[in-house]
C-alpha cells in the first residue's frame, strides 16, 4: 500500500500529467485523497476516470481486482464507483472512486479499447453489475444489461431507499398476474 | 407469449460473421455450414449449478457462448445491510457454498481492520487449520463433480469419502458440518475440542496418499488426458486482463497466491509451495488443483505443529461476547452481553476491500460503515462470478465436448456468481 505521502504524491502526479480537456468542471481530476486504515484512495472526476486509470496502469497498477458499486444515501453526490487497482510486482493496491449524483447517474465505460487507450475487459460484468443494483449507466459499454436481476425488473435494489421484501414471490400460478402481463 | 419471456430470449449473440470467422482451430472454414444457437443449461448437471449457456455451435464447433446468470440470486448484498455485524457472518457464507470459511474469513477481516481490533494468534492458526481444510474439501468436490463430468463416475464417491472426513472434523469444532459460523469478529467462536487434533492428524497422515492414488486413477487415464491436455488454453496476460486468479491463472504460470505475496492470519508463518502449471490448459489447471490438496496438508500440520496457546477470541469486550461463566458474577460482562446481542457493536465510518485467496481466486469482501451497527455496503467480489467471464475466451473454437471439460476446470460456484 501507498504511505499517505505515496498517495499525495500519486495525486500530485496526475494533477500535472492532466491538463484541462474540454467538458471538465475542475481542473484537477483529483478531488480528494483518503488515507484510512494503511489503505489510500483517490476520488476522481468522473469525466477523466478512464485518463486517471490509464495512468495508474503505466505506473504499475496494472490489475484490476474488482469494481463495485456503493451508495452513500442520504449525502449527495449518492452514488459511487469503486475500482480496486493492484500492482502485483510491488504487492500494492490503490482504490479509484468516483461519486456520481442519484438523477440520472452516467459514467464512461472501462470495459472496451478506444483510440485513447486500452480498456479493462474485467469490467464487463462487473460494471453489469453496478448498472443492474444501483443504475449507473456506463456509456460505451458494450452489453449494457442486467445481469443478476430478471431483464424487466424495475429499480436498483441495491441503492439504500429500495425497500427490502414487499413484492411479490412469482410461482407458476400466478407468474402471469405478478408480472402485470395477460399475454 | 409474455413480455417477460420475449425479452428473456433475446440476448443478442455476436454477429454472424464474426462468429463465423472467429477461432479457426483446424478446421475447413466452411462458411455455409448453418449456425444452431443452442440454449444450455440452466438445469444441466454439467453446469454445477444454475448456469444458463446460449451457445452457438457450427457442427460441432463452440463460436460463441454468452452466459446468463442471476437464477439463484438471493440478494444476500442487500440483507446483509439489514443485519447487524456479527449477524451478517452467517449469511455471507452462504454466498459461495463450498467456500463458507473464506467468505467469512473475508468479511471478518474487513471488519476487524475497520474496527482495529487485533485477533490472536492462537485464532488466526486455527483460523488458517479450518480455511486450508476447506480448500482441501473445496477441491475435493471439484475433482469429484469434474471427473463425472469427464465420465470417471467411481471418483465422485472416492472423493466425497474423504470430504465426510473433513466435514466431520468441521462439525466437532463448530457443530456444523456446512456454514458453520465458526469465525467470528475478533477471532473464533470456541477452541478445538479434545480429540479434534488426533483426529486431525489421522486425516492429515491418510491425505497425501488419497491425493496419489486420485492422480494414479485420472493422470493415467487416456480418455481423461485427451479430454483435458491442450484444450482450451489461455495464457496468462488475457486471464490477467479479464481479471481471473488462483489457479487458473497459476496453472498459466503466473505464480500469484495472495497467500505468498500479501499475507494475512499468519500465513507468513507456514512453509508451502505454490503450484503452476505451464501452458494454461485444462490439464494444467486440473493438476494445479490437486498439487494444492498436498500444499493445504502441509499447512494444516505445521499450523496444527505449532498451534500457540492462548485466547482464542479477542479479549475486547465491545467486539467479543463475554464467557459464559463470567455472566453470573460480572455486571459488566452482563452489560457487554446485551449491548452485543441487543444492537451489536459500531463500526467507525469508513470503507474497505479486504481480499483474501479462496481456493477459486482473489475473494474480496467491501465493507462500508456509516458509524452504525449494520453495515452500509457489504460487497464479495467473487472470484466465480469474474473467472466466469474468461470462459467464451477459452471455449472459443473448440468442440462442444472440450466446453464441458472447461466448465468443469472453471469451477464456477452459481451461489458465489449469483450471490
Amino acid at each position: 500500500m501507498p504511505d499517505a505521502t505515496g498517495l499525495e504524491l500519486i495525486a500530485q502526479e496526475l494533477r500535472a500529467a492532466d491538463g484541462a480537456p474540454e467538458g471538465a468542471t475542475s481542473h484537477s481530476p483529483i478531488l480528494e485523497t483518503r488515507f484510512f486504515r494503511g489503505r489510500g484512495t483517490l476520488v476522481v472526476e468522473p469525466e477523466r476516470i478512464r485518463a486517471v486509470l490509464a495512468h495508474l496502469r503505466e505506473r504499475g497498477y496494472s490489475f484490476m481486482s474488482s469494481l463495485h458499486g456503493v451508495d452513500h444515501y442520504p449525502h449527495e453526490p449518492r452514488l459511487g464507483v469503486v475500482y480496486e487497482l493492484l500492482d502485483m510486482a510491488r504487492v500494492d493496491r490503490i482504490t479509484v472512486k468516483v461519486l456520481l449524483g442519484s438523477d440520472a447517474p452516467v459514467l464512461e465505460s472501462v470495459t472496451p479499447d478506444t483510440p485513447e487507450g486500452a480498456g479493462w475487459p474485467t469490467a464487463d460484468h462487473q460494471e453489469r453489475e453496478v448498472y443492474d443494483m444501483f443504475g449507473v449507466v456506463f456509456r460505451g459499454h458494450p452489453d449494457l444489461r442486467r445481469i443478476l436481476m430478471p431483464e424487466d425488473y424495475e429499480g436498483h435494489p441495491q441503492r439504500r431507499d429500495f425497500p427490502i421484501g414487499g413484492e411479490p414471490v412469482i410461482f407458476t400460478y400466478n407468474e402471469r398476474q405478478a408480472m402485470g402481463d395477460a399475454g | 407469449m409474455s413480455e417477460y419471456r420475449r425479452r428473456e430470449q433475446s440476448i443478442t449473440l455476436a454477429p454472424f460473421d464474426e462468429q463465423l470467422e472467429d477461432g479457426s482451430g483446424g478446421h475447413d472454414g466452411d462458411t455455409t455450414a448453418e449456425l444452431l444457437t443452442l440454449n444450455f443449461g440452466p438445469h444441466h448437471p454439467a453446469t454445477h449449478g444454475v448456469l444458463r449457456l446460449l451457445v452457438t455451435l457450427q457442427g460441432e464447433v463452440v463460436r460463441d457462448i454468452k452466459p446468463i446468470i442471476g437464477y439463484v440470486h438471493t440478494g444476500i448484498e442487500k440483507t446483509a445491510e439489514d443485519k447487524s455485524y456479527w449477524k451478517v457472518i452467517p449469511v455471507i457464507e452462504r454466498m459461495d457454498y463450498l467456500s463458507y470459511y473464506f467468505n467469512a474469513m473475508a468479511f471478518c477481516g474487513a471488519v476487524e481492520t475497520l474496527v482495529e481490533v487485533e485477533v490472536p494468534k492462537r485464532a488466526q492458526y486455527l483460523r488458517v487449520i479450518h480455511l486450508e481444510l476447506n480448500r482441501i474439501m473445496s477441491h475435493l468436490v471439484w475433482l469429484g463433480t469434474s471427473a463425472l463430468d469427464l465420465g470417471a463416475m467411481s471418483m465422485f464417491w472416492y472423493c466425497f469419502r474423504e470430504r465426510e472426513t473433513i466435514l466431520d472434523l468441521f462439525e466437532m469444532s463448530s457443530g456444523q458440518r456446512m456454514h458453520t459460523r465458526y469465525f467470528q469478529v475478533g477471532g473464533v467462536i470456541e477452541d478445538i475440542p479434545p480429540g479434534f487434533a488426533e483426529k486431525l492428524r489421522g486425516f492429515l497422515e491418510e491425505m497425501p496418499g488419497r491425493v496419489d492414488q486420485y492422480g494414479a486413477i485420472l493422470s493415467a487415464n487416456e480418455i481423461v488426458l485427451q479430454r483435458l491436455r491442450g484444450t482450451c488454453p489461455l495464457d496468462a496476460d488475457t486471464l490477467l486482463s479479464l481479471g481471473v486468479t488462483g489457479p487458473l491463472l497459476r496453472a498459466a504460470g503466473n505464480p500469484w497466491d495472495l497467500r505468498k505475496a500479501d499475507p494475512y492470519s499468519s500465513y507468513e508463518d507456514f512453509d508451502f509451495k505454490i503450484p503452476v502449471g505451464t501452458v494454461g490448459d485444462n490439464y494444467d489447471r486440473f493438476a494445479v488443483r490437486l498439487a494444492e490438496i498436498y500444499e493445504s496438508v502441509k499447512i494444516v500440520e505445521q499450523a496444527l505443529e505449532g498451534l500457540p496457546e492462548g485466547p482464542y477470541i479477542t479479549e475486547d469486550r465491545k467486539v467479543a461476547l463475554p464467557p459464559r461463566h463470567e455472566l453470573a458474577t460480572s455486571m459488566e460482562a452482563l452489560i457487554h452481553h446485551f449491548k452485543l446481542v441487543t444492537e451489536g457493536f459500531r463500526v467507525p465510518p469508513g470503507e474497505l476491500y479486504f481480499p483474501i485467496e479462496s481456493p477459486r481466486g482473489e475473494l474480496g469482501c467491501f465493507v462500508r460503515s456509516d458509524g452504525s451497527s449494520k453495515p452500509a455496503r457489504v460487497h464479495m467480489r467473487d472470484p466465480s462470478f469474474v473467472n466466469l467471464q474468461a470462459f467464451s475466451h477459452m471455449a472459443k473454437g473448440a468442440y462442444i465436448a472440450d466446453l464441458i471439460a472447461t466448465l468443469a476446470m472453471l469451477d464456477p460456484i452459481l451461489g458465489g456468481i449469483d450471490r
